[in-house]
């Protein structure tokens, strides 16, 4: 791979598509991810990411389309891509009929790892695990066995980590660990696609990727995928309107309108026609504040949901 | 394309054999099923009838022949229910069931004896169900030797030595195979191995399909080939700790008699393991959850049981049954075991069922990698 741009990034993939059966899960699906790059990968539940991570790392053939991981051909060099990437599984894929321990040494076996004893007490130790660590995994609460799925994934010192939703059912100060961890190893040189549903996640992300359908339909980096959508946003806050929700959804320029407690968000893309409409609301009540914010990830990602379906013909 | 690594294979050699241990239920199967198989087979199916009915045709009536009843009353095994005319009434009680052995004693028997001239008495057997007449046939030589022991003594005491002074000749009727628990204990090695072995690789590979891991396992670099050949191992080794605990049982508690070499029979024994891990590895190949694996292997195991000739003659089958039963290889192995276990058979008698075995092997190990999904495809 003497090409210099594949050298620079961590995966480039283009034009991915992958059918089950009639079912066309992933569509022309182009990715580039920069070595030292968080990036990461959202969307709905059945979107594909677990589908198209899989096809990074060598695990599904794609129907057609092709790509590098780390410079290699995941066609044909799957097994130099598994030597180099860390890829932590949705469900948690670790032997619950073994200790903690003994499924860290398996998986410093299986990856050949010198000095396989002290890399196993690092990671204990890092993990916090190391007075447990004779325990079954099975005996483990779902959080924790995340946090080892995590270590076991990163054991090797892998120059790629695929994370599919590492995060899920993790405690927050967990999460804000990971995080730091994320930023740290990021710092170092190492590549990471995470998965994730939550938005202060993706936000500390360098760069985003929305996927609805098997679709990509966002790329960039957060604020610029935030504004390339061209969305307005105003709050409305007051006493019971989250009964007007659907009032003002039937109004002209209102797009979505989405509750956050007593507050509304209503965003759309006509900012003039949004405007006039929300003056119009503030005239009939004047007893609601209604102001300009900014568009969040979160607004504009349930903007790309409901267009997509649209765009898909009424739903997946 | 990476080369197959000794200490990846290893890896998962090594936590086969954790998990294993750890798997209380399947380490006890292992150990339970051959024994509870054999005791099945060898006290309650295969138990020691007694009291059976008989009749006697006495031609004549002497002290021999007084003695000679008794005693075999007093075995316990026969129980004399009539005394019969002659040889059609005694062939008609045996047809009709009446009773299950007739003794014939013939009409100068007792002048022949004391001149010499080694008798014969014919006991004959109503053998269709040879577990009911076998221990008793068993009985009669050693009870005849003690009647002439208590009874040649004095004036016929120079009659009492080799060869015996007359002599039992046993007529089995109905049943010339005669299959008794000599030929169904060693036919069980292979009937267990089959089911143990089939089953649990199809499982254990299954199970990680079904639980996930083998996502995680197909993420990292160890090679399709080191986790097949891996996962096997420990259950070769169990194979081979089935088949000594049959052979040790059988021949300790059971007195089946060991003929031939062990190193002929375990190297059989090896080559029959392999077969079957090649069919467990097969239908893991195509099962996607543990119970089909495990349906999938009954469906093999059904076959092998019925037309090896474990369960029915393989004589008695028709011609397309024996041609099926010549694919399956716990055919060639029961007659392999039979052979050296009950015949003594060497090396050159087992090859015409050696490479059956190994052919067998080699086809289903082809299928075997050409199913084997490298991806999650
Ligand atoms: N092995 C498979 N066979 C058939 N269909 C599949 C298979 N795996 C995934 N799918 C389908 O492909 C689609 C995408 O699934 P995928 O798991 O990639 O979604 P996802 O984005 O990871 O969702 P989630 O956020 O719930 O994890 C779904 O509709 C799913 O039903
Ligand atoms: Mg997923």
């Amino acid at each position: 791979m003497s090409d210099p741009r594949t050298r620079e990034l961590a995966i480039a993939v283009r034009g991915l598509n992958k059918f089950f059966d009639e079912k066309h899960v992933v569509r022309d699906l182009s990715l580039e991810v920069r070595r030292g790059e968080i990036f990461g990968f959202l969307g709905p539940n059945g979107s594909g990411k677990t589908t198209s991570i899989r096809m990074m790392c060598g695990l599904l053939t794609p129907d057609s389309g092709s790509g590098t991981c780390l410079g290699y051909d995941i066609l044909r060099e799957a097994d130099a891509i598994r030597r180099r990437v860390g890829y932590m599984t949705q469900r948690f894929s670790y032997w619950e009929d073994l200790t903690i321990r003994e499924n860290l040494d398996f998986v410093a076996r299986l990856y050949e790892m010198p000095q396989r004893t002290r890399v196993v007490d690092e990671a204990l130790e890092r993990l916090g695990l190391a007075a447990r660590q004779h325990q079954l995994t099975a005996t483990l609460s779902g959080g924790w066995k995340q946090r080892l799925a995590l270590a076991a994934c990163m054991l090797h010192e892998p120059e790629l980590l695929l994370l599919d939703e590492p995060t899920a059912g993790v405690d927050p100060n967990a999460r804000r660990n990971f995080w730091e961890e994320l930023h740290r190893l990021a710092a170092r040189g190492i590549s990471v696609l995470v998965s994730t549903h939550y938005m202060d996640e993706a936000e500390r992300c360098h760069k985003l990727a929305y996927i609805a359908n098997g679709r990509l339909l966002a790329q960039g980096p957060v604020d610029e995928v935030v504004r390339f959508q061209g969305l307005s946003t105003y709050s409305v806050r007051g006493e019971g309107v989250t009964t007007l929700a659907s009032q003002l959804e039937r109004m002209p320029g209102v797009d979505q309108t989405v509750a956050f407690g007593s507050v509304l968000h209503v965003t759309g893309r006509d900012a003039a026609a949004l405007e006039a409409s929300l003056r119009e609301l503030a005239a009939s009540r004047p007893d609601v504040q209604i102001e300009r914010i900014e568009t969040s990830l979160e607004d504009v990602f349930i903007h790309l949901v409901a267009h997509a379906s649209e765009d898909a013909g009424g739903g997946s | 394309m990476s080369r197959f690594s000794f200490s990846r294979w290893g890896a998962i050699v090594r936590k086969e054999f954790i998990q294993l241990r750890r798997d209380r239920i399947t380490f006890a199967m292992i150990v339970v099923v051959p024994i509870m198989q054999i005791a099945v087979f060898g006290f309650a199916i295969n138990a020691d009838p007694r009291h059976l009915p008989t009749a006697v045709v006495r031609a004549e009536q002497s002290e021999f022949t007084r003695s000679l009843v008794a005693a075999l009353e007093h075995s316990t095994y026969f129980d004399v229910v009539e005394e019969l005319p002659d040889e059609e009434a005694a062939r008609e009680a045996l047809a009709r069931g009446r009773v299950q052995f007739v003794l014939n004693i013939p009409a100068d028997f007792t002048v022949r004896l004391l001149r010499g001239e080694r008798p014969a008495i014919l006991l004959e057997a109503d053998a269709t169900d040879p577990a009911a007449t076998g221990m008793a046939l068993g009985a009669v030589q050693p009870l005849v030797s003690a009647v002439l022991a208590k009874d040649l003594r004095g004036p016929h005491a120079a009659l009492e030595n080799e060869p015996p002074a007359f002599e039992i000749r046993v007529h089995r009727l109905y049943n010339p195979e005669n299959i008794t628990r000599y030929n169904i204990v060693p036919g069980l090695m292979g009937v267990i191995l089959t089911m143990t072995m089939v089953m649990m690789t199809a499982m254990a590979i299954t199970r990680e399909r079904e639980r996930g891991t083998m996502e995680n396992l197909l993420a990292t670099p160890v090679l399709p080939l080191e986790v097949m050949t891996g996962k096997i191992v420990p259950y070769v080794a169990i194979g081979l700790v089935q088949a000594t605990i049959i052979l040790v049982t059988s021949h300790w508690i059971f007195g089946v008699p060991f003929l031939g070499s062990p190193v002929a029979l375990y190297f059989a024994t090896l080559l029959f393991i392999a077969c079957n891990l090649t069919v467990g590895i097969t239908l893991s190949s195509l099962a996607t959850s543990q119970l089909q694996a495990m349906q999938m292997a009954t469906f093999y195991f059904l076959p092998n049981i019925l037309l090896s000739g474990f369960m029915f003659p393989y004589a008695g089958m028709p011609r397309w049954a024996r041609w099926l039963a010549q694919l399956l290889p716990l055919t060639h192995f029961n007659r392999i075991v039979r052979g050296i276990v009950l015949k003594g058979n060497t090396f050159a008698d087992m090859v015409p069922h050696l490479w059956p075995l190994a052919l067998f092997m080699l086809v289903v190990m082809g299928i075997a990698t050409r199913f084997y999904r490298r991806t999650l495809d």
